[in-house]
């Protein structure tokens, strides 16, 4: 079991030292932040101090190295914009981002999965084909068409719900429902497809041979059979708790994450954007890593991975 | 005594009318609507320069923001007096170029990766496992934002970009059953009559994974389209004076309350072109599948 | 006449790892065998799962390495996995396989995978090549019409028949063959074996047949070795072996050979475990199940001892090594 956990904590963290690398190489090697931060109209001299005081005239190693050193201090760097240390720029927003992303998981759990359950006790019913067809609209409608449709049908229509800004709880309906239509349609076609799988196993019929209620069955034999490729998918949910926001907080104005990057990446505001990345990846491996390990507790078969 | 009665005796249907019968027979009629947009948007693609009836940034000042449905322009102009109806079908081909590029790049990329993963095991493997982790932990779209804003956006670097979406699919697919081949079944004793591996690779196992592949093809194009059209829709995906369905979206937003369908008709080309490629992917599957052992 | 396969004290060794902790356990697949064979000869090997019979026919072959002692093929040593020299090898000894369905692909016709040597080896112009697969495919009893088929189409006897007919069609002077009629009807598997034995005296070509089954052994070699647990226990001629058997392991298989007509009698029934490589007995590996075993069994490892009449054994109670001996 400890050589288990132990070569998946390795994977994780030569995964998270590589999107550093990865972060660090493509950012410095794209062009001159200098130009950049300070515009076209500015004397030689100026784009030269500024980038000696920031530490962009050393080589490219070298800055590499001192990037490293700084992370384990706990030091991101920081803005280029703002003077203000990057980590806690980040931070800051962490919150709001929050703020729309649990909720629309927790959304996303509550009527993706007893969608797709019921669904696949259902068969053929009115209520499957309507779950799956709900399900297939809500991921082939992407989340910027879906936020602009439910602006314009509340916002701009109906004039119920406001369109931008962070102001007011009511705020953030339009943008956690955007958020978890695309979540709810997949984890309810999943949800339907792995109990299906499920329900088909011989062990559920002899389940219900031996004389089982058929709500005993369900609970006790199929679900937590299906839960294992269920647990993956919202594992990966649960890792795009950061990310998953930058297209919607965009639409919506939200001042999270995903508006700090895109605005970063705009201002090729090096610090911030690594730091970012940084911690999406972290989230991301952390919670491969759990789900990973979730897997090896709830699969007894995956247990002894003597044999890859 | 049985008479014949002439006129009911008809000729034998004809090969278009058995045609029909087998289709209808055959696929579904959600499927069947899935294949003829899917076919409208391809002839969109590729005969758009014949059929847009302006130039995409040919700009008519005195209709701006008109409203769909007058026969100059028929789905209304944009604020700058651009006919939506021009831009709507070069997109279409912009986006499914980008889209079909890079969905065969990523195929090709992964499955070669796979086959090297399968013939070398060792150190190899173990390579492209850790670059699929990478993948994974990385969410694309930001990956794509980090590389676009700092490289910038040409089409070139857009398409190669693309192409690194879901390449880990078609690696696990072409391992996988690369390994299960050449250890157990045919490959093995086709290695053993003597052949090259290239020969084992080319003539025998590649055909066997192509049905997998294609149907996993099927599956990511529809993804990379909405991937790109997010990122365009952010304004790094495809550059104006270039348009694309994203592009459309994003530019199409600030007159959301005035000219909604700057923004409407992109949207729904995007939703049906996915949902018909989903739909049609989700069948091809079906079929193909029961086939495969 | 000089041996056209000579193996010489081959030995191959896996690493076994039992769970996620322990540690690598090697495990001998085959533990010193030598053996040779001339020129249109057929030998035939018999043991039970777990002997080392399969790994022994895929060693003469080249496909697994020895981890000691040599294979010579015609007097050179038998090159590399994967070499070029090895490929052009196969040319002259080939390998039937125990389930013809995974030996072959179900995306092609069965004539052009049997015609596929010919195209590796580049041995005939394509246009000769369409009647050197009809002849194959005579040969070994497929219909022409069958030639458009696919092997999922074809009967188990009609699948292992197209191996054969691939196998063949390079002209090999070698034919290994790992059981290939277990996967196949009782009744069937007299059609094929007479096959082969009719197609191996037409065309003079070597053969080894390693069978768990004794009657479809007897059938075809012209000598037998017995195996057990990665060494060769017995080895004589097929008529001998079946008729006197000497070593214990060998009566007690042949005992339990029926002989049509007759009433199965003197059937000796082997007691203990099944051999299991990973777990072997000290000295001689048969002693746990042996009814006849001494202290001498039990510690020392006997070898392979001629014991007169061209025959050999590895058997210290047979090679009179024993104190007292049964009689």
């Amino acid at each position: 079991m400890i050589r288990f956990i132990a070569v998946r904590l390795l994977r994780a963290l030569i995964t998270i030292f590589a999107v550093v690398t990865f972060a660090f190489v493509v950012l410095r090697m794209s062009g001159d932040p200098a130009q950049v931060m300070l515009g076209p109209d500015v004397p030689q001299e100026a784009v030269d101090a500024f980038r000696r005081s920031w530490g962009l005239d050393q080589p490219l190693w070298v800055q590499y190295l001192a990037y490293i050193r700084s992370i384990f201090t706990g030091d991101f760097g920081v803005s280029m914009r703002d003077k203000a240390s990057a980590l806690d720029l980040v931070l800051q927003r962490v919150p709001a981002t929050l703020q729309l992303t649990v909720p629309a998981l927790l959304l996303k759990l509550a009527l993706g999965i007893p969608a797709g359950v019921y669904a696949a006790l259902h068969r053929q019913s009115f209520a499957d084909r309507g779950v799956i067809l709900l399900a297939v609209l809500g991921f082939t409608i992407p989340s910027f068409v879906m936020g602009l449709l439910l602006v314009l049908i509340f916002a701009v229509i109906l004039g119920v719900l406001p369109s931008g800004g962070q102001d007011t709880w009511v705020h953030g309906i339009l943008p956690t429902i955007t958020m978890s239509i695309g979540g709810i349609g997949i984890l309810a076609r999943f949800s339907r497809s792995a109990m299906i799988e499920v329900m088909g196993q011989p062990y559920i019929r002899t389940a219900s041979a031996k004389g089982l209620k058929w709500g005993d069955v369900v609970w006790n034999h199929a679900l937590p059979n299906a839960a294992v490729p269920i647990v993956t998918i919202v594992g990966f949910m649960v890792g795009s708790l950061i990310a998953g926001a930058v297209v919607v907080e965009s639409i919506f104005s939200w001042p999270g994450i995903g508006r700090l990057l895109i605005v970063s990446v705009g201002n090729r505001d090096l610090a911030v954007v690594q730091c970012i990345l940084l911690i999406i990846a972290a989230t991301m491996v952390v919670s491969n890593l759990v789900v990973d390990l979730l897997y090896g507790w709830l699969d007894p078969r995956l247990r002894s991975n003597a044999a890859h | 005594m049985a008479t014949i009665n002439l006129s009911e005796t008809s000729r034998p249907p004809g090969w278009y009318a058995t045609f029909i019968k087998r289709l209808r027979r055959n696929v579904p009629f959600t499927v069947g609507l899935g294949i003829v947009w899917l076919a409208a948007m391809v002839a969109v693609a590729i005969f758009a320069d014949q059929i847009r009836p302006y130039n995409i940034t040919a700009m008519d000042l005195s209709s701006r923001l008109s409203h769909p449905g007058a026969l100059k322009h028929l789905l209304g102009t944009d604020e700058l007096g651009r006919d939506v109806l021009s831009r709507l079908l070069q997109s279409v081909r912009v986006s499914l170029i980008i889209a079909f590029g890079a969905t065969i790049l990523s195929a090709v990329f992964g499955t070669a990766l796979g086959f090297a993963a399968a013939q070398f095991r060792g150190a190899v493997e173990h390579l492209v496992l850790v670059l699929a982790d990478f993948q994974a932990a990385l969410p694309f779209l930001i990956m794509s934002l980090a590389v676009l804003a700092f490289f910038g956006s040409s089409m070139v670097l857009l398409v190669c970009l693309m192409g690194f979406y879901g390449w880990e699919r078609y690696a696990r697919i072409a391992r996988g059953l690369a390994i299960s081949a050449s250890s157990q079944g045919y490959a093995a004793s086709v290695v053993q009559l003597g052949a090259t591996p290239a020969r084992v690779y080319f003539h025998h196992i590649l055909p066997n994974v192509a049905s997998t592949l294609i149907v996993s093809m099927t599956l990511t194009f529809p993804e990379i389209i909405l991937m790109e059209s997010g990122l365009s829709f952010l304004g790094l995906g495809v550059q104006p004076p270039e348009t694309s369905l994203g592009n459309m979206v994003g530019f199409g937003r600030e007159y959301l309350t005035r000219a909604p369908w700057i923004m409407l008709a992109p949207s729904v080309v995007i939703v049906l072109t996915t949902l018909s490629i989903s739909i049609v992917g989700d069948w091809l599957r079906d079929k193909l599948d029961p086939t495969l052992s | 006449m000089t041996a056209l396969i000579e193996a010489d004290n081959l030995v191959r060794i896996y690493q076994i790892r039992r769970g996620v902790f322990a540690k690598a356990h090697p495990v001998r697949a085959v533990d010193g065998i030598s053996l040779a064979l001339k020129p249109g000869e057929t030998l035939g090997i018999v043991g039970e799962s777990g002997s080392g019979k399969s790994t022994l026919g895929r060693m003469l072959l080249g496909i697994d390495a020895a981890q000691g002692g040599e294979v010579r093929f015609e007097g050179k040593p038998m090159p590399h996995l994967k070499t070029p020299q090895w490929r052009a090898l196969r040319a002259k000894m080939q390998f039937v396989y125990q389930d013809p369905l995974a030996a072959l692909d179900r995306r092609v016709t069965i004539a052009k995978q049997i015609g596929e040597p010919l195209e590796i080896h580049k041995l005939i112009p394509k246009q000769h090549q369409e009647a050197r697969i009809a002849e194959l495919m005579t040969a070994v009893g497929l219909r022409p019409d069958q030639a458009g088929r696919y092997p999922h189409e074809l009967s188990g006897g009609q699948r292992q028949r197209a191996v054969i007919a691939r196998a063949l069609a390079a002209r090999p002077k070698l034919l290994v063959c790992d059981e290939p009629v277990s996967a196949l009807d009782v009744s069937i598997q007299a059609q094929v074996v007479n096959m082969l034995r009719d197609l191996q005296e037409k065309n003079g070509i070597a053969m080894v047949f390693i069978s768990h089954d004794l009657k479809v052994v007897r059938n075809i070699a012209d000598r037998v070795a017995v195996m057990y647990l990665g060494r060769i226990v017995e080895e004589a001629s097929s008529d001998v072996i079946f008729h006197s058997p000497q070593h214990p392991y060998t009566k007690a298989l042949v005992s339990s050979v029926p002989v049509p007509g007759k009433i199965l009698e003197g059937r000796v029934i082997l007691q203990g475990e099944p051999p299991n490589p990973a777990n072997r007995p000290s000295g001689c590996a048969f002693h746990p199940r042996c009814a006849l075993a001494q202290d001498v069994c039990r510690s020392v490892v006997p070898q392979l001892r001629p014991i007169g009449n061209g025959r050999t054994a590895a058997c210290h109670i047979v090679a009179g090594e024993a104190a007292s001996i049964a009689a």
